[in-house]
Order: structure tokens, then sequence, then C-alpha cells
């Protein structure tokens, strides 16, 4: 294992290069050019064995990979903003397909206004495309998501796409410690990709086909399923990643002192390190403060949330995202999680680093302060409440 | 935590260098971490550019700009002014490369140094004055940084701007 200083997007490099996938497809875009550039170089060196092809679009990186996938090949493409919402009609083939490609996304702004800066407004967009969707919080982590994305992915009870999620800039672009495994470990981790649901001259079969109505809810209904069984199955491979590599994960969500926490902030990302600082901070001064991390947002973590947000007296969801005439789509998800456990909390919603803005930690330490009073349900972190209640 | 600002514009590698010192800071030690980034955006030469280290005995949490650092290091004097005086902690320096003297700031000619050198920007020797002046990290070090982040062929060069860096602020 060596220590290396490296940007998030180097590490996933570093990650995909240990995962050894056969092709890799993609068409560069800010923030997640580094990446493609760094795996380009390795397969130019040859230190990574891959079919490194070039394409003309984000639509055609995806279809390349698909393509790659159903003749039984490890894929792997990236891409950020526009370039996810353009390769959108792809990411449906890939995961109805149960095509288990892994894609880094770098999150980034839409457009209009124009913008290369980070929000999650691109990922979040895209949650009901079938996708497994999991959001690292630092560079070390984003390396291990690399690999462990693909074991999740390629687990035969799950076959669907991994999207791992990177903040653009503040995580892509952020250089930190890093440890990279060795390749025998990460060998050990991840067996090669082998599967029946690839083009086979021996064995011909029909893939990607049309269902009409008589059957096309059962496959819904069994991808749903893969995507349930993920959760078990990213319980296994933390459980191995462990022991092999010495780091351990926290499975769908990570809790930070909210045992006892009469107020809990439900974030995502990268900003999370700055809440749970806060947070300890807040403690000092006597506000029992606690933060919750989501990690996966599909499959979601319903009883997970429920479990951790049951006895506190409010909690706030910050992301950096907003559904025009809504509120955030990650609040929405966790409020249906504590109206399946029949809880009631009082809850708000507070939209943040919308167009990479900067979160501080006053921002932060404002929202638990303002969750001991009663907040509006949606408020725009420098604007204020929507006047929506 | 120990924070150190880094001004310079766009080409001069005021993001090489916080990077360099991030790297430096964590080499051969357990039990140190680093975070170095730009100032983000698209890239223009000539244009004012920001960057930050932040140094710690644990991991680095806050990702968000430097509000007060510990050093705040100047690559170009015509980027100095007395307002950033507010972005430094009460115990802080200021550390200018610059053949004249500036109130409040300390001055090193780096400039001269890489000249020398024949070295085209003076980042490397400002990241041995930051060396040298803070006692962050080593000599030894920083070395290891440019041996493990900066191409070969660039290496004997920049290796004795350390060096220079480190004598200049010995006198």
């Amino acid at each position: 294992m060596s220590k290396r200083f490296l940007s998030g997007n180097e590490a996933f490099a570093e990650g995909i290069r240990l995962a050894k996938p056969d092709v890799i497809s993609a068409y560069p875009i800010t923030p997640q050019t580094i990446v493609v550039e760094r795996l380009s170089e390795m397969v130019e060196d040859k230190s990574l064995g891959a079919e490194f092809i070039h394409v003309e679009s984000e639509h055609s990186a995806l279809s390349c990979a698909i393509g790659a996938s159903a003749a039984g090949a490890r894929a792997f493409t990236a891409t950020s903003s526009q370039g996810l919402l353009y390769m959108a009609e792809c990411l449906y083939y890939a995961s109805g397909g149960r095509f288990p490609i892994v894609m880094m996304n770098a999150d980034r702004s839409t457009a209009l206004p124009w913008n290369i800066y980070g929000d999650q407004r691109d990922s979040l967009s895209q949650l009901d495309s079938g996708w497994i969707q999991v959001y690292a919080e630092n560079a070390q982590e984003a390396l291990d998501l690399a690999l462990m994305s693909y074991r999740i992915a390629e687990d035969s009870r799950v076959s669907t796409p991994v999207m791992v999620n990177l903040d653009g800039f503040v995580l892509t672009h952020t250089y930190e410690t890093v440890e990279i495994p060795e390749q025998a470990q990460a060998d050990r981790f991840l067996p090669p990709y082998e599967t029946e649901n690839r083009i086979d001259f021996d064995n011909p079969k029909n893939m990607a086909f049309s269902a009409g109505p008589d059957t096309n809810y059962i496959f819904k209904y069994k991808a749903h399923e893969g995507m349930l069984a993920a959760k078990q199955v990213i319980a296994e491979a933390e459980s191995d990643f462990a022991e092999i590599f010495g780091r351990s994960y926290s499975g769908l969500l990570e809790r930070y002192r909210t045992e006892d926490a009469d107020y809990i902030l439900v974030t995502l990302g990268s900003i999370a390190g700055l809440c749970r600082e806060t947070a300890d901070r807040l403690r000092a001064e006597g506000i029992k403060a606690g933060v919750v991390r989501l990690r996966y947002i599909r499959p979601f973590p319903h009883a997970e949330i429920a479990d951790a947000l049951k006895h506190a007296k409010a909690f706030a969801v910050l992301e950096k995202d907003i559904s025009f005439g809504s509120e955030g789509t990650v609040f929405t998800n966790v409020n249906s999680a504590l109206q399946r456990a029949g809880l009631s909390v009082r809850g708000s919603n507070y939209i943040g680093g919308l167009g990479g803005r900067n979160i501080s930690a006053g921002d932060i330490a404002q929202i638990f302060r303002d969750l001991q009073g009663d907040p509006p349900h949606v408020n725009f972190i420098g604007i204020g409440g929507d006047g929506n209640g | 935590m120990k924070e150190i600002l880094w001004l310079g514009r766009g080409g001069q590698g005021a993001f090489t260098a916080a990077k360099l010192f991030g790297a430096a800071y964590i080499t051969d030690r357990d039990g140190q971490y680093a975070l170095s980034f730009p100032s983000f955006g698209p890239e223009r030469r000539g244009a004012p550019v920001r960057a930050f280290t932040k140094l710690d005995t644990k991991p680095v949490l806050d990702r968000s700009q430097t509000e007060h650092a510990d050093f705040i290091v100047v690559l170009d004097d015509t980027l100095y002014s007395p307002a950033l005086r507010n972005l430094l902690k009460p115990e802080g320096s200021i550390l200018v490369n610059s053949g004249s003297q500036i109130e409040g700031a300390e001055v090193y000619d780096a400039a001269a140094i890489a000249k020398e050198l024949r070295l085209p920007t003076v980042n490397t020797v400002m990241l041995g004055i930051a060396a040298a002046r803070s006692g962050l990290i080593t000599a030894e070090q920083a070395v290891s940084a440019i041996r493990g982040y900066m191409p070969e062929k660039l290496h004997a060069r920049n290796i004795e701007a350390l060096e220079r860096a480190g004598k200049a602020v010995q006198k």
C-alpha cells in the first residue's frame, strides 16, 4: 500500500486501474476531464490493459459501454452535468439491460444559467433511471468506491449499473492523502467479471428485446428487486473490503453523534465533513447536534434513516438540489422514510451550494440554530424561506 | 490546523506550489494530513489565482476556502495589497516575491534566484521560502515532493531552487 497526494479525479482513476476494466469509453467534460485523462495515460503506458475508446458524445460513451458490457466486458465511463443529461436516454438502456457498468459522475450544475461548478442537480435528476447512486465524501472513499462499485454492480443478485458521484471541484479537484492498495489486494476483493448476460455464439439468446404489456411489468419488478438486493450485497462487500484493505464503511448511510442528538442535519457528499465539525462545535455550546451522511440514495435507506431520526426533536436536509415548485429531492425521500416508519419529526429543507456557491461553517451552524425554532419548510441559504410555509 | 494562502497569476504555478507543500507535509510522516486546492474555475494565463494548503494532525474535513491563514505567499508583488492582512491570523505572516521593500510584509527576491537558475517561474523558490520560514515541512520533505510530483527533467533545478530559498531565509 502506498500513500499519495491525489485529487478526487486522480484517486478515482487509480481505483479504476485496480478494478481492471476491459473497455473505457468516455467524452471529456469539466470537471470530469482529469479522470479520463489519467485513465488514457494509464492505457498508453500499459499499466492498464483496457481498450480506450474515444467517442464523439456522452450518448455514444454510454452506448459504447453498453455494447462492451453486452459482450461480457467490464466497462467504465465518466461524465458530468449536461453530459449526464445527454446520455440520459442510455441510462435506462443500461439499467434495463442489467448491464453492470460503473460510471463516475462529477456532480456539476445544470444549465441555464450555464455554470461549470459543483452542485447535485445533475445526478439527483436521474434517480429514477434505475442506477445505483452513491456519493463520496473524500478522495479515499472515491478510490474505494471505484473498486466496490464493480463488486456490487456485477453481483448476480444485483446486476445493476452504479453511478459514483463526486462533488465537482470541491472533491474532483482537491488534493488529499490517499492510500493506494496493492493490485493483489484488489484482485482478492474483485474477481474477474463473469456473466451469462452476454452475447455468446455457442449459446445464442435474445438480449435487449422488447416486452409488451403482458410481460413488461415483470422486468421492471425484477429491476426493483435487484436494486433492493444491493443493500445486502453492499453490506457483504464492505465487510470483505474491511478485512482485505483495513478500511471500513458504514453501509447506506453514516451516522455521527445521532444517538442522543436533538437536532440532526442530513446531507450527502463532500460537505459532510464540515457538518460534523460544526456539530462538534455546537455541542461544546450545549446544542445536541448530530449528522447523517447519506452515502447511497438508490437504493434508499428508508429504515436506516428513520432509525437515525426517530428520537430527534427536528431535522434538516442540506442538499445542492431543488425540484422547482416542490422541494429538494433528497428531502422528499427522507420524509417518505419517516412516513413509512410512522414517525412524525419536524423537518426543514436547506438548499445550498447551487452553481458551486460556498457553504460556510457559519451557514451550517445557522441551520442547527434555526432548528431550535420553527424554520420554513424550504430555505435557500443566502436568500431565506420560499414563502410556501 | 495550519493554513497557507497562495496568490499568483495564471501560469506562475501557485497551485503547483500549494500542492507540493501539501504533498511534502504527508511525506514520511504518519498522522499528518493535508488538503490542497485551487480557486476553482476556468484557467487563464495572467489572471489572478488563489490556491490553498491546509495541514493538520487529523484528516482535514473543512474543504471551504481559507478565511484566516497562517501564511500568505504572494508570487507576484502586483497582487499584494495591505487588505490581505484581513485574511491573516493575528500572528500570521505575508511572504512576497519582490525586489523592493513592502511595509507589513516580508520580502524575498525570488525572481532573482529563479532567473539565475533559468527557471521560468518563482513557484518552487517561494515554496522553499515558505518551507524554511514556516518550519511546517523539512527541506528533505520538500525535495521528496518535487521528486514525487514533478516530471523528472525538472527535478535538479527546482531542488536547487529550494536550497537557494532556504539560504535566503537564513540571511
